[in-house]
């Protein structure tokens, strides 16, 4: 067993790397009491690694954990158990009061460029509260803010107005700015563009990619859609039920996926392309998500796998009792947590 | 499954052939009366929907796409003022009272929404709310022979367990589920036409791919046309045959599936297309975004509503708002005074891959300003 | 389309200096008409109120040189009672009572309450537990017999700050269970998070993002409180368990021209009411006002 397992792949010197980050919250039973009564393992050991000038994408569906684990490697919500390295510390061992400088160079995009804007400030105010909360505001903050409503593209003379004044791009690049207000290294990207319109998302999408070119910032970037993923990303991860099914860098994962829940994932996403569209093989997965409070034995993934129908008894009772490893011994290119993983081209 | 009995009592219906048309929508106008002035929502759509045929609708959010749809099935509010005409088989749509519309509504035209949580009753069982759709314009039906056909119903689109599922409410089904059961009860009395608006934006890509092709089935089965209306360039291109794209209330191109993708005569078309990333393409190709945002449907100003964020604007733009003129005989039309210079481009010949341009904004700025100024001569 | 767009970027420049939010706010606050309007009156009634007894001659207390049931003059502009009072002098005391009254119910009650119910909506779980049921008890004590038994119980005579606590305790808890709920709903918000995710203390979060983004329900909650107290107050006074003789207030007025309403005393009792009357409405416009100037988005900042 062990020996199909292989050292993880290593960045030359991650600058920021998760180890065994489990996540449970409590499920509670009602009134004062407030026993625990079950837990949602929304996150079941995940290894990350991000490197200097890196876009590392974290892909999969809702409820998967993508959210959680990017919230975890910021140490925002601490981990059930685990380390997040940052700087040769682990970040979940610190206290809240050492944990506030490091704040300074982790920082995060949101989904929703409207919710995560108060509605009560202006944009200058909004994009100066990290420097306020940091006490750099004095030494030249309205200088930096000023600069940073230009560098993410806004117009200058629009700093006194209100987020609901402005488009979601908009919004979406005042959160930008505000992420960039400490300088930090590290983005935690939380799908910063899905809730935009097409013709819009293109420029927050550039943007991000000026900025990493720029600034030198590694990206962790929360994604449920490969087409974005393929363009923005350097390495993949695909996540399934709280665990990493699949990961490789963003070419090999293309030229061939090995997992089927990555497979499946990938021929999901319609291609703006009719006549690829007509004669590409679609794989489409039966039943919905079970619950991540009850999650299913061996392979997670087993309850809704097209293979595992194709495979015999004996081999099914592989999946079900044996949790498959991420390990890179198949034929294709990337790490696939599948005991039968077989790559499959599918762009 | 695949040969489920169609309601007998309505022999006749949905069995016409593929080809003729269903419903014509001509000069279809829609405003919304605000404290401000009026909001021209929809300003001028027109299409002719075969039977069979499906018809997809893109433009981003305030192009007035789902507008549209609601203004055909008379779900618009009291204060929305509409014209045009909207026929279904000859019958004029727009203007019919509560009575008529709920008797055309469900049988003949139905819709699917984003939310399918909203457009189920959270009180009642999904067997029920099926039965019902079917009761309400068959009455003559028995309760066995209704629950038979839920059943039926559900299996076609692919709720596994249908015979349990039936009992169940919605709360108990996942929105992927959902979703099928809000698909199960819109051809439930076999309609001539099916609207979908954005019936998949709610749902992960995986539920997505289940929906669409419970869509297409359910489609197929009946034999009605299909307005699928979305945002998702990659949902039309699988799912459609043609595609009417909509900017500023107005149709800007339409044409099959194949001319519109690969070629586009319309900038923002162009834009659209090369603003969107690929799964299928590498990452060194830069995307093309369309700097600025759609102009304010107040007060729009004269001209081409597109043009503050065009490349390719001229002085005519300003001027002249251009109709949808043919590009060939087939039937693709674009709206642009320079289609034919669109011949051949690809998106990062006209739009450029920076990832802002103030200059832009600006622009669309000073035409809303513009429009803003031109209604308050009006006024004067 | 250049030269329309011209004076539009002009003014665009000059707002273009960065404001702070409380600029932003008076500058929205005083947009509003009635609040404005309401704000001078409500100025007004104040310096009536606190400055007048220093120019008036009269105060509010008995003088035997003033005859009783004297009809509005010169001399007496709001007449006499029976006593000998000059009822201007009462008024200007009556009307100080009850803003005293008032005012340190609204903000006393205000205070608890908003700090209450945003702690136990931003931290939950037992905090939220304990507090709340506390919060219960207090709601099923039937207020006016507990009030009137605690005024009952003060030795020397009622005055209005005795009245202003007893009523600030038990009106906290209809605002802390409307902040809670805010909170609650609030907290969830993705802006919250970034500003933890920035660094922001607890302490951060609940001033510069929970407590402005309840705002509006504070500040209809407070109008509300201002009523509250003035007609407590009344009532209790009415009841003989309020402010009590030589002292006066609007109540008490009230009360003891309660028998003249309707004959050629009308006055007596119509001034102390139509002050009360004046009194809440000013306050409630002047909160309707600030709610509005607080919240971004309910007022056309452009077009």
């Amino acid at each position: 067993m062990n020996a199909m397992l292989d050292t993880p792949q290593t960045a030359a010197n991650p600058v920021i790397a998760g180890k065994d980050l489990v996540k449970e919250f409590p499920v509670r039973s009602k009134g004062i009491l407030r026993r625990k009564v079950g837990a949602v393992h929304a996150v079941s050991g995940v290894n990350l690694e991000i490197g200097a000038n890196e876009t590392l994408a974290l892909v999969g569906e809702s409820g998967c954990g993508k959210s959680t684990t990017a919230r975890l490697m910021m140490n925002l919500i601490e981990p059930t158990s685990g380390q997040v390295l940052y700087e040769g510390k682990d970040l979940t061992k610190l206290s809240r009061a050492q944990m506030r400088p490091m704040r300074r160079d982790i920082q995060l995009v949101f989904q929703d460029p409207m919710a995560s804007l108060d509605p009560r400030m202006t944009v200058f105010e909004i994009i100066a509260e990290p420097l306020r909360v940091h006490g750099l505001f004095k030494n030249g903050g309205r200088d930096r803010v000023n600069s940073l409503i230009e560098i993410v593209g806004l117009n200058p003379e629009h700093r006194n107005r209100y987020p609901h004044e402005f488009s979601g791009g908009q919004r979406q690049r005042i959160g930008i700015a505000r992420a960039l207000a400490l300088q930090p290294r590290v983005l935690m990207l939380d799908e910063p563009v899905s809730a935009l319109d097409v013709s819009i998302q293109a420029g927050v999408i550039n943007l991000l990619e000026d900025l990493q070119d720029e600034l030198g910032l590694s990206y962790l970037f929360v994604s449920h859609d490969l087409s974005v993923v393929r363009h923005i990303a350097d390495k993949v991860a695909v996540m399934y039920l709280g665990k990493i099914v699949e990961e490789g860098t963003t070419d090999q994962l293309f030229a061939g996926p090995a997992h089927p829940y990555t497979q499946a994932l990938m021929s999901a996403i319609p291609l703006p392309d009719p006549r690829k569209e007509r004669t590409r093989e679609r794989i489409v997965l039966q039943g919905d998500v079970p619950s991540p409070s009850n999650p299913p034995s061996g392979c997670r993934f087993r309850t809704r796998c097209p293979l595992f129908k194709t495979l015999s008894e004996d081999q099914q009772a592989k999946c079900i009792d044996v949790e498959p490893l991420l390990r890179s011994d198949h034929d294709g290119l990337t790490r696939a947590a599948c005991h039968y993983a077989k790559k499959k081209q599918l762009v | 499954m695949a040969n489920i009995s169609v309601s007998t009592s309505d022999k006749g219906r949905a069995t016409g052939t593929k080809g003729d048309t269903v419903l014509a929508v001509k000069d279809l106008a829609v405003g919304f009366p605000t404290d401000d002035g009026l909001v021209n929502a929809v300003r001028g759509v027109s299409y002719e929907l075969r039977r069979g045929q499906s018809l997809g609708i893109v433009g981003e959010s305030g192009s007035g796409k789902s507008v549209t749809s609601m203004a055909i099935m008379g779900l618009l509010p009291k204060t929305a003022q509409i014209t045009g005409s909207a026929k279904l088989e000859g019958e004029e749509l727009l203007g019919l009272g509560d009575a008529e519309l709920s008797r055309i509504r469900g049988k003949k035209i139905s819709m699917i929404f984003q939310d399918p949580l909203t457009s189920l009753n959270p009180v009642y069982t999904v067997g029920y709310q099926l039965a019902e759709a079917i009761r309400t314009h068959y009455s003559d039906i028995s309760k066995s022979e209704a629950r038979a056909r839920c059943i039926d119903l559900l299996d076609s689109v692919g709720i596994p367990n249908p015979q349990q599922r039936v009992d169940a409410y919605p709360h108990e089904l996942s929105g992927g589920m959902r979703q099928r059961v809000v698909i199960a009860i819109a051809m439930a009395n076999n309609p001539d036409v099916i609207i979908a608006d954005e019936p998949t934006t709610a749902l992960d890509v995986t539920v997505q791919a289940q929906v669409l092709e419970a869509l297409e089935k359910a489609r197929e089965e009946v034999n009605a046309a299909l307005i699928l209306i979305t945002h998702d360039l990659g949902v039309i291109a699988g799912h459609t045959d043609e595609v009417l794209v909509m900017y500023a209330g107005r149709p800007v191109e339409h044409g099959s599936v194949d001319e519109i993708f690969y070629q586009p005569r319309m900038p923002y078309t162009l834009g659209l297309i090369g603003s969107l990333p690929r799964m299928d393409e590498s990452r060194d190709q830069r995307l093309t975004p369309i700097h600025g945002t759609p102009p304010s449907m107040l007060n729009l100003a004269p001209g081409c509503p597109f043009r503050a964020r065009c490349p390719m604007h001229q002085d005519i733009c300003a001027e002249v708002e251009p109709d949808l003129l043919p590009i060939n005989g087939s039937g693709h039309v674009a709206a642009c005074h320079f289609s034919d210079q669109l011949e051949g481009k690809a998106p990062d010949d006209v739009f450029a891959p920076v990832a802002t341009d103030l200059s832009v904004e600006a622009e669309v700025e000073a035409m809303d300003a513009e429009g803003a100024a031109a209604a308050d001569e009006e006024d004067k | 389309m250049s030269n329309t767009a011209a004076p539009r970027l002009d003014a665009e420049a000059i707002t273009s200096k960065e404001r702070g939010q409380w600029e932003l706010v008076f500058r929205r606050f005083f947009r509003h008409r009635a609040a404005v309007v309401s704000l001078v009156i409500f100025v007004v009634v104040v310096l009536f109120a606190y400055v007048g007894p220093f120019l008036w001659k009269w105060d509010y207390k008995i003088h035997s040189e003033i005859p009783s049931w004297a009809a509005p003059s010169l001399a007496h502009p709001f007449g006499t009672d029976k006593a000998g009072r000059d009822m201007l002098g009462a008024m200007m005391q009556a009307t100080k009572q009850s803003l005293n009254v008032a005012l340190v119910v609204a903000i006393g009650s205000t205070v608890i309450g908003a700090l209450y119910g945003a702690v136990a909506g931003f931290y939950r779980g037992w905090v939220d537990s304990v507090l709340m049921r506390f919060l219960d008890i207090m709601f099923v004590i039937p207020f006016l017999v507990i009030t009137g038994a605690l005024a009952g119980a003060i030795d020397t005579s009622v005055r209005w700050y005795h009245m202003a606590i007893i009523l600030a305790v038990f009106g906290w808890t209809s605002i802390a269970r409307a902040v809670r709920a805010e909170v609650l709903s609030l907290r969830e918000k993705e802006f919250i998070e970034a500003a933890r995710s920035a660094g922001g203390s607890d302490w951060h979060i609940i001033t510069k993002h929970l407590i402005p983004n309840t705002m509006s329900v504070i500040i209809v909650s407070a109008t509300l409180q201002i009523a509250f107290a003035i007609l407590s107050e009344t009532t209790l006074s009415f009841l003989g368990l309020g402010i009590q003789s030589p002292d006066t207030s609007l109540g008490l007025l009230i009360d003891a021209a309660g028998a003249s309403a309707f004959n050629e005393h009308w006055y007596l009792f119509y001034i102390p009411g139509v002050m009360i009357i004046l009194i809440a409405l000013t306050i409630n416009f002047i909160g309707d006002g600030m709610r509005d100037a607080m919240d971004p988005r309910q007022t056309m900042v452009r077009r």
